[in-house]
């Protein structure tokens, strides 16, 4: 297990690298002067100068990659809005994303499971089928459509909550339910096939010709097992959360890491769209390692060597 | 002796979509979508971009079906334009996907080796951006209008056909009729068009279908973020970011948009999951 998992770490490096790559790129490979985009359209030459020398503009593009992954970590990479280290930026903005992440794929756990346990154990009724039509509603959703639809309802009309920001837990609630929506939809499909091939199993056939309530096999003997294809979909998820939370957090103006890259792609704060992007997707590849890990746990009969 | 005709499996396939009444709902509602693209000039019935403030959020009526947005403009009218813009973002950036995709999973798969380690590894690389932070980083870098959209979500589409098409050519390349085929000396790009590829071809048509609607979802998405398709364009994403502003005076204005892409999202999924069951009898109950 040890080797398996320091094999994937080690493997994880080139894939770092080469994101740092990209998003140190990304002002490069866009069209025109680097210099001039970070300054801005109405800047003097003096200040386009400066700003050259300031960010080490000048150098070779090695050297320029060397000292932006440095920047990001020792604070002298410098937000041009905030005028800060873009860290300090975005350290909060993380937070408060991974506060919204969690609370929706707590929603999206205890529906799309429970959605999914119902179609899978009866089949073909009525239930099965209202189950998998909302399942696949709520994949096919489009995330700032159904928030603006709940905002109308809860915000506007029955005025229960409100209808943006972030404070109390009041805060949390629409914006968790419209972030898990399309997650819970995945799981209650995925726990829905899972259960049922489990279902089909000759074990389950023998502990139901034991004469077992049927309400214990499935509870006690399928679902354990059903679960274990469910845990990796909500790490997958979940990782997917944090990045995808760029639209519900602009639908409910909650202060994430989605809205702080879009806000700074609007205010061309190249820095902190670049080491925004090397932070999420380096802590996207941590959870997904995460997932695999406790996926070769749950299941001993998975070995990865 | 009964000649027994050998049926094409295109065929076949209908055959099979047809007794699955969801797929034929999803591509009832494609069919109607394409329509409504092609023909947008001729059904629609007002100019998607003319203003018109004295009928300025208009709610429903016989005139206008759906009712008029901000600045007096049909709201039908819209969407139906609207469905033109869509169609040609998904079709170019899927095709842009897929031909980028397929020859990288190709390759990598086929040769396998030094070159799909690269190939691979790239692939990692871009799937490390969660889900539209690539598209996103993209448009940041050059620029929102429809073309650097369509760049930016073809680009992010190509992992995954990469990794299909890489996944169906490892598991055809041992067959011993590609053994055969080299035996006898074809030429490797032969070899991969005529006969590796097309037995990739039942997976990478699932993923085509399904893909369609991620792309829909993610270019409205950016349009609602504002780095998608600009204004005054009908695009629907668009169309909802200015709704936002009007949700309790006019809420028409921020329902319909929306509803039009999860009808076509829909669309596209009960059309996929068909095309799975069609085409992978093997997961047939």
């Amino acid at each position: 297990m040890i080797k398996f998992i320091v094999r994937r770490l080690i493997l994880l490096i080139p894939v770092l690298i080469g994101v740092s790559v990209i998003a140190f790129l990304m002002l490069h490979l866009a069209p025109g002067d680097p210099a001039k985009l970070l300054a801005g359209l109405e800047a003097s030459a003096e200040d386009v100068a400066a700003l050259r020398v300031r960010f080490g503009l000048d150098k070779p593009l090695f050297v320029q990659y060397f000292m932006f992954l440095k920047g990001i970590f020792d604070g002298s990479l410098i937000s041009l809005k905030y005028e800060m280290p873009v860290v300090n930026v975005i350290a909060p903005r993380i937070l408060n994303t991974l506060k919204l992440s969690c609370a929706s794929i707590l929603v999206a756990l205890t529906v799309g499971m429970i959605a999914g346990i119902l179609s899978a154990v009866r089949r073909h009724s009525i239930v099965d089928y209202i189950a998998t039509t909302m399942a696949l509603l709520g994949v096919s959703m489009p995330v700032f459509w159904w928030g603006l639809i709940l905002i109308m309802i809860f915000s506007v009309y029955l005025m229960w909550l409100p209808s943006g920001g972030m404070g109390d837990l009041r805060h949390l609630i629409l914006p968790a339910i419209v972030l898990g929506t399309s997650s819970a939809g995945v799981i209650a499909r995925m726990t829905r096939s899972s259960m049922m091939d489990i279902l089909k199993q000759d074990y389950i056939t023998a502990a139901k010709a034991k004469g077992l309530p049927s309400r214990i096999v499935v509870y006690r003997h399928a679902l354990r097992n059903a679960l274990i294809p469910t845990v990796t979909v909500v790490g997958l998820e979940f990782g997917y959360m944090l990045a995808g939370a760029v639209l519900t957090e602009t639908v409910f103006s909650w202060p994430g890491i989605g809205r702080l890259i879009v806000d700074s792609i609007m205010a061309r704060d190249y820095p902190v769209v670049q080491a925004s992007l090397v932070l999420v997707a380096g802590l996207f590849v941590m959870v997904n390692l995460g997932v695999d890990i406790l996926y070769a746990f749950l299941d001993p009969r998975i070995r990865y060597d | 002796m009964t000649e027994k005709k050998i049926k094409h499996p295109a065929f076949v396939i209908w055959n099979q979509l047809k007794k699955n009444k969801i797929a034929v709902i999803g591509l009832i509602i494609v069919s109607l979508y394409v329509f409504c693209a092609i023909f947008a000039p001729y059904i629609s019935p007002y100019d998607p971009t003319k203003q018109n403030l004295a009928e300025s959020f208009q709610s429903p009526n016989v005139r206008h079906l759906l009712g008029c947005d901000d600045f007096g403009r049909d709201i039908l009218s819209r969407i139906i334009w609207g469905a033109r813009i869509s169609l040609l973002i998904q079709l170019s950036s899927v095709v842009l996907a897929l031909i980028i995709g397929i020859l990288l999973g190709a390759l990598g798969g086929y040769y396998g080796g030094k070159i799909d380690e690269v190939i691979m590894r790239f692939m990692d690389i871009l799937l490390a951006f969660p889900g539209m932070l690539l598209a996103l980083a993209i448009v940041a870098m050059l620029g929102p209008s429809l073309r650097n959209l369509i760049i930016a979500i073809g680009v992010y589409s190509v992992p995954q056909f990469a990794r299909i098409t890489r996944g169906a050519v490892l598991a055809v390349r041992a067959n011993e009729y590609i053994v055969g085929a080299k035996a006898i000396g074809e030429s490797d790009a032969a070899i991969i068009l005529r006969y590796v590829l097309p037995n990739a071809l039942s997976p990478i048509i699932v993923q085509t279908t399904l893909r369609m609607a991620t792309v829909l979802l993610t270019a409205s998405g950016l349009g609602f973020l504002g780095l998608g398709v600009q204004p005054p364009n009908p695009e629907w994403g668009t169309m909802l970011s200015s709704a936002r502003m009007y949700l309790r005076a006019a809420p028409h204005v921020a329902i319909f948009p929306g509803l039009a892409i999860m009808i076509t999202v829909l669309g596209f999924n009960f059309l996929g999951d068909g095309l799975q069951d069609a085409l992978n009898p093997r997961l047939k109950e």
